[in-house]
């Protein structure tokens, strides 16, 4: 998609956060949601089960409005986190300017946080994306738990931040880390303007 | 080391109030002509209201007066550095040279000196030295010269000497004024009363209020409706009371500022990112304008709101500076005068720099035309120059077609100058410049162009003719490089089909001077040869001449005349000219009986002689003895000049 169209005047960018099933993608969003003046957002589209898991997708557009002569607009969206939604995943994750993944601190979820972690690889390799080549922040959230529970920021790291991109340590619930990861993940996205990789 | 001037300083962007007025009126008048008001100007103000701006304006407004003006801008910082670095590297004299160079030297925050003695007694000696050779300094600080502590007496003196002046804060009005313009030049847009709003707070240093401006600019962004004078004032803390603002009616105040925070940088970032295309502009105007390129289009752009794509305007410009370097290159080879032009130097211009060049190929110094007082109507047609005449028509008629070259071979006088040139004459007519000139007039022109280096530009002029005609080829015998030059150029002419004409008094086999490559390919051509005039040309081109001086024909002068030994037209014209001149000198009317007295050296015969003397040779016994031809005799001179124009004719 294009990042910045100069004739449509138009900056968009679309975020997605990844992450493996219940690390907090959502809350993220609806916590943004709640921040967010009513005139800047739109509605929210969550697709969810009856046990609040997202079946399909949240999407959350939010308009910056004018920002140096250009509308600016942020999408949103997160990927349903369960395996079997992977073709939806593979879906939502066409044309993402930027990734948000948001792993699960608690030490019981590492393995899912690591395959998650190499779905993403995977599914944007088939999309003919390499990671490196695209924006990525960790947020490693439920650091509120008891400690004996999770794995601290830098064991996270340590575990899935192989290349050293910006982390974050997020309590999603509470708000705690939500836009200082929204916050990160959209100033590579933009900075990447100056690359002129992606703009019309 | 030495900083380019920032192409946004300018006195168009100065604004000009109360405070600042004096200054900006001694910047503009040492700018207009540096070096004779003002020498030094010493500009203090306190940081943050426009002294570098001012120092800059100077910078600019002087090369646009006079682009050929060494203008050097640098910090006292770098002018230390300069000479620490100089000093270092053994260049100490190089150094001083450098600013010895320099027309309008501006230094900025000479504060600094405080306490460097050595900096302080090199700055001493500049200043002496650039106001003696009527260069200009201005300085700057942030104080004036004697609250510098530890200045050097002699320094204070002299900067005193000059104008030393200061830039106060501005006033209300000033403020509000530079505020406007600021706003405009961002093009953000306010509520009445807004900028007025800042412009009342207490704020008297311009960066500070800019920076206030940056701070309501994005205040204003993260809200839809416009900013209100009064949250202009809650938001620097003046204002009280509650105030209406729409933004925060709404919401909770954490969660206006956690959003409002995330838009903030957000806005910022991008601003930052989209507006890259100012910083490549920006980059392009100062390297562009370092180089000595007027860079008009590329500050023109910096006016826009938006340019999307900066490096096809930055290439653009490129390639068109690329087409004034090549075009300067080329005027340059042609006059060395045009190397420093500034029709060279507008890239936005590039048609004024080729019409530059257009005028140098044309040539100050066209190549040399045949005499217009010589023309093909004139020549007097007999049976012995028929041949010449037929191939001269026919070549004017159909230029380098039939015969080319066509060479006229003739003895002196015979009228093969004469021919050649209206044959120059006719080829002008049917248009381009024609190069018609003798051999040693090509010589003399290749050995001054040789000397001045411009032999390209001097075969340029030839080779831009359309015809080429060349008169006493075999002067030219005796030349080396006279010859490789006509070979070459008689290669060129011929490749390209354009008619060339030469003429030798001198048969071509005779000439064994002149090298084969040249003699053959003028053989290769058509070689009439013009015989010496036969009495009825002479009788017809006496009596013409007689005709055009005394208005009426003469039958009986002409045909005595005529009958005279004349091997040349130009004799035969000798004859008539000698007299004409007794005739006029005695004031009485030219006659046959008088020619015969002149010529012949005969006693005045009566008005009408009874017995026609006969027919002389020319050739009488003189008394003393010895034959000699009275024809060819100098009898009398009556002066110098006179003996100039007979030799000369």
């Amino acid at each position: 998609m294009s990042l910045v169209n100069f004739t449509a005047r138009e900056i968009t960018c679309k975020i997605v956060y990844y992450g493996p099933g219940r690390s907090g993608k959502t809350t993220n969003l609806q916590y943004v949601y709640g921040r967010v003046p009513e005139e800047r957002r739109g509605r929210m589209v969550s697709l969810a089960t009856q046990t609040d898991r997202t079946l399909f997708f949240d999407f959350l557009p939010l308009e910056l409005g004018t920002i140096s002569g250009f509308t600016t607009k942020f999408q949103l969206y997160t990927v349903p986190g369960q395996s079997y939604y992977n073709a939806t995943r593979k879906l939502v994750l066409q044309g993402a300017d930027g990734v948000v993944f948001v792993a699960d601190s608690q030490a019981r979820r590492f393995d899912d946080n690591l395959e998650s972690l190499q779905n993403l690889q995977d599914n944007l390799l088939a999309q003919g994306v390499d990671i490196r080549q695209l924006p990525v922040v960790f947020q490693y959230n439920k650091q509120d738990l008891p400690h004996d529970l999770i794995l601290s920021h830098e064991e996270m790291d340590d575990a899935l931040n192989f290349r050293a991109v910006q982390s974050f340590a997020a309590d999603a619930l509470r708000g705690g880390g939500v836009f200082e990861t929204l916050r990160g993940i959209s100033e590579i996205v933009l900075k990447r303007l100056a690359a002129g990789s992606q703009v019309a | 080391m030495t900083v380019t001037l920032n192409p946004l300083y300018r006195f168009e962007t100065f604004v000009v109030g109360a405070a600042n007025r004096l200054a900006v009126t001694a910047a503009k008048a040492v700018a207009e002509s540096p070096g004779t008001v003002y020498n030094p100007l010493f500009v203090y103000a306190r940081p943050g209201l426009g002294k570098t701006h001012l120092l800059m304006g100077i910078g600019h407004a002087a090369r646009a007066i006079n682009p050929r003006l060494v203008v050097e801008y640098l910090t006292l910082d770098e002018f230390i550095e300069a000479f620490h670095a100089a000093i270092a590297a053994g260049h100490g004299a190089a150094y001083r040279q450098r600013f010895l160079d320099v027309d309008l030297l501006l230094v900025d925050d000479v504060q600094f000196l405080t306490h460097r003695r050595e900096m302080q007694a090199e700055l001493l000696r500049l200043t002496d030295a650039l106001q003696a050779a009527n260069r200009q300094i201005v300085l700057t600080s942030d104080r004036p010269p004697a609250e510098i502590e530890a200045l050097d007496d002699r320094l204070i003196r002299r900067f005193a000497g000059g104008l030393v002046i200061d830039v106060a804060a501005p006033d209300y009005e000033t403020r509000v004024a530079i505020l406007r313009r600021k706003a405009d030049e961002r093009r953000a847009v306010f509520a009445d009363g807004v900028l007025d709003a800042v412009a009342a707070l207490e704020i008297d240093n311009v960066r500070e209020l800019l920076g206030a401006l940056n701070r309501v600019i994005a205040s204003q962004s993260v809200q839809d409706a416009p900013l209100t004078p009064a949250q202009v004032k809650q938001l620097f803390g003046t204002g009280s009371g509650p105030v209406d603002e729409p933004a925060a009616r709404d919401q909770e105040p954490a969660t206006l500022d956690e959003f409002g925070d995330f838009l903030s940088e957000i806005a910022a970032t991008v601003s930052q990112q989209v507006d890259t295309w100012r910083t490549k502009v920006g980059a392009a105007i100062l390297r562009w304008e370092g180089e000595g390129f007027r860079t008009n289009r590329l500050e023109e752009l910096l006016e826009r709101e938006l340019v999307t794509d900066p490096e096809s305007a930055i290439a653009r410009f490129e390639a068109d500076v690329a087409r004034l370097r090549a075009l300067q290159a080329e005027a340059a080879e042609l006059t060395p005068d045009l190397a420093g032009s500034a029709a060279f130097r507008d890239p936005g211009d590039v048609a004024a720099a080729e019409a530059a060049l257009q005028r140098a190929r044309e040539g100050t110094h066209p190549p040399p035309a045949p005499s217009p007082l010589w023309k093909m109507e004139d020549l007097v047609e007999s049976g012995a120059n028929r041949m010449a005449l037929e191939a001269a028509r026919s070549i004017t008629l159909a230029p380098g077609v039939r015969y080319n070259p066509l060479v006229l071979v003739g003895a002196g006088g015979v009228g093969k100058t004469h021919l050649l040139h209206a044959i120059g004459n006719a080829l002008s007519a049917a248009g381009g410049p024609v190069a018609c000139l003798s051999a040693p007039e090509f010589t003399s022109e290749l050995i001054e162009a040789i000397d001045r280096d411009a032999v390209k530009a001097w075969r340029a002029r030839y080779r831009r003719a359309s015809a080429f005609l060349l008169d006493d080829v075999h002067l030219a015998a005796e030349t080396d490089r006279t010859q490789d030059e006509l070979f070459v150029l008689f290669n060129a002419f011929a490749e390209s089909g354009r008619q060339m004409v030469f003429t030798s008094a001198v048969p071509l086999a005779s000439l064994d001077r002149l090298e084969a490559r040249l003699r053959t390919r003028l053989e290769g051509g058509l070689v009439v040869a013009l015989p010496a005039p036969d009495s009825d040309i002479r009788e017809r081109v006496i009596a013409r001449d007689l005709v055009a001086r005394l208005g009426a024909p003469d039958p009986a002068l002409a045909t005595y005349l005529a009958s005279r030994p004349a091997d040349s037209v130009r004799a035969a014209q000798g004859l008539v000219q000698r007299v004409l001149a007794t005739a006029e000198e005695r004031e009485i009317p030219p006659s046959a009986a008088l020619a015969r007295e002149v010529l012949e050296g005969l006693a005045p015969v009566a008005p009408a002689p009874a017995k026609r003397a006969p027919r002389s040779s020319g050739i009488v016994a003189p008394t003393a003895g010895g034959a000699r031809s009275r024809e060819k005799m100098i009898w009398e001179w009556p002066d110098v000049g006179d003996r100039i124009v007979e030799e000369w004719r």
